[in-house]
């Protein structure tokens, strides 16, 4: 699905999705809120002209009629509902299963013979490791909120599935995208694993969600999404550079970058 | 029984008690201006077991800690109006979050309600001389008046208060990552607390259950009462769970096991599951109480009955009844969940909260609407209520939750539903029944300028939230960059907080000129509906000496308007039974 393809579905605000799974959410999210403005906007104006309507006014001396209890009206303003819900659910469930999809641990290909990358990602108090088993990269960085800077950076090949592997090797942190309408929760002792199908080379922006300790607030990331080419390119270029993968041990061997902290209170 | 009324006569409560009629209304009963034996002053209040001490207790007990909580939120607002502001260090900021929240949730909006509002209201709505249990009553005011206190003096203590989020998600929560003693303090206040909560619980279904009046049957209980009763479900449900769940990360912190902890083959994500088994009733057992303050409010106002009585008692036990089982909607994006599931019954407490919805649009659909505060405060919370509603919907569709889980979107849902109920209708119920428990009127121009203020810097505050959420803001960070483009939807934000503050002014003047220049209430200002307005303002020491007959859930309306009475349908004629006189008026309800 093209980017144009979503051009029909107001944004209310969201990213239209820089992955395929991110259009599939973002068309759901533009339908369910179309929805609820709808049905919000209809009780909402009942609200209204209710209160408008039934206001006491200076000549209302009789008493209103005493009327209450009307089965019709109660079973229609249930069934209703029921019946939205059920819509929604149902464009719910079609919209999770995309969304959820992911290609077997070892394939190298998806079964449209688009390429797989694998990427261990690991978040750590407080920063981030992207691994990359099979082209012997790894990338880490811990936080480092200065004016220009964004955190360590994923690369990812444009085109190509990308299969991320993700867990904590502390606390629960929370690995987030807004243009990829995304996130996940990384935790210690269990592997999360999900695909993205980037479609536009680009920079996104990413950030830890779940509090995770004193600097959570600085837990910043990005992606860069290159193309297929130059994603090889790349992850030559960081083998030259010695930012392969541990031999053994942590995370924090990779030498992560000095942090820059701004905040003089936090010093 | 039959649908036609004897005039109001008045009876004489013989025996309310329950089926042991041991209670002690006989002791007192016909004399309604208070012999009360026993100490006076602050002796008094220190020992009383009188319902509406206790509750008035809770009530200020429970706003000073809204008002410290609302401090905090200034705080914040304060700090995110700026991305890289230094007015907090980090430390701070997580402990002012992580307090805001607990204060709010734990120490406010369930003890204002349950042990304040219903410690107070229950026993007079239902025609009872005081709750079921009395000195348990007493036990529970003041562990969570020690629990509270606990829960405070974290800022006290080396390495300052919890500052894990309200949530404490373990690992975060152990004594690796918050090894201070303010995150002990935390927990136990929340098992004092808690105890607190369940024995206010027992208190209230025992009283609800067996301490009715004669005449009240079940489906004549004022529907606050009804949804009390369900809450009060909900808290046995519910707490005994935190509790336990609260046992075991302190014995993880403490005591060396390996619950929550995966270096010992624990599970964190097991204190995720246990904390919102509580934490998802929870969520209702702060909703419930106010969805009962504003439906008994909106008839008043209205002047008619509530349209579907038995409706709204049936949508309320389905709401209990679902969220016990949509506690993994707060868990989607950790992977482990099933999300049909979770998602399917989060969506299904949608349909009778629309059934609520179209209750208090169908009461007010043809009647006389006057707008005294209380009023206001109820359409106020219809409005946020509806906004809180309508995202929280979105939010259990997993995938929406995936794009939106903890961004200020989340923040902004459910701020507006908690104002909406906590702070809205309980202000709505506090302005209502304010008159009932000190004999005294609150100014109409005060509450006005309070709705007005709240209602805009309500909107003000958080319609932005869900913008700079959507635009991807996470929630509980303390600086963001400039370059994120954010600064002047959380600018926006931090007035709209400072209105909302500025706004609780009128409220403490409106207080104060209250008490400086009291306008006598009178019994029923507001030509009430439920039983509570046919006795005293305040009420006497054991609430009646006179009850009214009570043939619908509008007792007190129906002695005043006896050529408008509640016409009681879906009731088929029983055949007239010989020799009893009044069938109502014997005999201990079923």
């Amino acid at each position: 699905m093209v980017l144009g393809g979503c051009d029909f579905y107001p944004t209310y605000g969201a990213s239209r999705g820089a992955t395929a799974q991110g259009q599939d959410t973002f068309k759901l999210y533009s339908g369910m809120m179309t929805t609820g403005i709808i049905v919000g906007g209809i009780v909402f104006l009942l609200i209204l002209w209710t209160i408008v309507r039934y206001r006491k006014r200076p000549g209302d001396t009789e008493m209103p009629r005493q009327f209450h209890e009307n089965v019709p009206i109660e079973i229609i303003y249930t069934v209703v509902p029921i019946l939205i819900v059920a819509v929604l659910f149902f464009f719910t469930v079609i919209t999770e299963n995309k969304v959820d999809a992911t290609v077997s641990d070892a394939a190298t290909t998806t079964s449209t013979g688009n390429p797989v990358v694998d990427i261990d990602v690991t978040a750590f108090q407080w920063g981030w490791r992207f691994d990359y088993p099979n082209l012997n990269v790894g990338v880490a960085g811990e936080t480092t909120n200065g004016p220009l800077n964004h955190g360590p950076q994923m690369v990812v090949p444009t085109g190509e599935t990308v299969q991320v592997i993700l867990q904590s090797d502390d606390v629960i942190h929370g690995f987030y995208l807004r243009d990829f309408n995304f996130s996940r929760y990384a935790l210690p002792g269990v592997v999360n694993k999900f695909d993205l199908d980037v479609l536009h080379n680009g920079t996104y922006l990413g950030q830890c969600t779940q509090i995770c300790g004193l600097y959570h607030s600085e837990m910043l990331f990005s992606v860069r999404s290159v193309s297929p080419a130059a994603f090889r390119v790349w992850a030559a270029a960081q083998v030259r550079a010695g930012n392969t993968l541990p031999r053994s041990g942590s995370s924090a061997q990779n030498n992560p970058p000095p942090d820059t902290r701004v905040y003089p209170s936090n010093a | 029984m039959t649908t036609t009324i004897e005039p109001p006569e008045l009876v004489t409560p013989e025996e309310p008690g329950g089926p042991d009629g041991h209670h002690p209304v006989s002791d007192h009963g016909h004399d309604d201006h208070a012999h009360h034996q026993g100490p006076t002053g602050i002796l008094n209040w220190l020992t009383s077991t009188d319902h509406k001490v206790i509750g008035k207790s809770y009530m200020i007990t429970s706003l000073v800690l809204f008002f410290i909580a609302g401090i905090m939120a200034l705080v914040i607002r304060a700090q995110l109006a700026t991305p890289t502001s230094s007015l907090v260090s980090f430390q701070t900021y997580n402990e002012l979050f992580t307090m805001h929240g607990s204060l709010m949730l734990y120490l406010f909006a369930g003890p204002f309600a349950f042990g304040g509002l219903a410690n107070y209201i229950v026993p007079l709505q239902v025609g009872a001389p005081d709750m079921a249990f009395p000195r348990l009553n007493a036990l529970s005011y003041w562990l969570y008046l020690g629990g509270s206190i606990t829960m405070m003096s974290g800022f006290l203590v080396a390495g300052g208060a919890a500052s894990f989020g309200w949530v404490a998600y373990a690992p975060l929560s152990n004594a690796t990552n918050s090894p201070g003693a303010g995150a002990d303090l935390w927990l136990m206040a929340l098992a004092l607390t808690g105890f607190s909560a369940i024995f206010t619980g027992v208190n209230l279904c025992a009283t609800i259950f067996y301490l009715r009046a004669p005449g009240m049957t079940m489906f004549r209980v004022p529907i606050f009462s009804w949804n009390m009763l369900v809450t009060a479900i909900l808290i046995l449900i519910a707490f005994p769970v935190l509790f336990g769940a609260v046992v075991l990360l302190f014995c993880d912190r403490h005591f060396g096991t390996h619950i929550f902890t995966v270096q010992g083959g624990g599970v964190p994500v097991l204190w995720q599951n246990l904390f919102w088994f509580f934490g998802h009733p929870e969520v209702y057992i702060l909703a419930l109480p106010y969805f009962g303050m504003v439906t008994d409010i909106i008839p008043v106002f209205s002047r008619k009955p509530l349209f579907g009585y038995k409706g709204m008692v049936f949508a309320t036990m389905t709401i209990a009844a679902l969220s016990t089982g949509v506690w993994a909607h707060h868990m989607f994006t950790t992977g482990v969940v099933l999300l049909p599931f979770f998602s399917l019954l989060s969506y299904a407490i949608a349909i009778p909260t629309g059934i609520k919805f179209f209750n208090w649009i169908g009461t007010m659909w043809g009647g006389q609407l006057s707008f005294q505060t209380p009023m206001l405060f109820s359409i106020g919370f219809l409005f946020a209520f509806l906004m809180g509603g309508v995202t929280g919907v979105l939010l259990a569709s997993p995938p929406v939750d995936f794009m939106t889980h903890d961004t200020y979107f989340v923040v902004a849902h459910f701020h507006q539903v908690l104002i909406g109920t906590a702070v809205f209708a309980g202000f709505a119920g506090f302005y209502f029944w304010y008159p009932k428990m000190f004999g005294r009127m609150l100014r109409e121009s005060l509450g006005k300028l309070h709705f007005w203020g709240l209602f805009i810097g309500f909107w003000v505050t958080f319609m932005p939230q869900y913008v700079v959420g959507l635009d991807g803001m996470p929630r509980r960070v303390a600086a963001y960059l400039p370059s994120n483009g954010w600064t002047t939807l959380n600018v926006i934000s931090t007035v709209g907080a400072f209105i909302i503050g500025a706004s609780f002014l009128f409220f403490l003047a409106n207080l104060w000129v209250s008490w400086r220049n009291p306008i006598p209430a009178g019994d029923n200002p507001w030509d009430g509906h439920a039983l509570e307005w046919f006795t005293s303002s305040p009420p006497p020491h054991h609430n009646y000496s006179q009850l009214p007959p009570i043939r619908s859930e509008r007792p007190t309306w129906d002695a005043n308007h006896p050529e408008h009475r509640t016409i009681v349908t879906h009731r088929k004629p029983r055949p007239p039974r010989p020799e009893v006189e009044e069938p109502e008026t014997v005999g201990a309800p079923s």
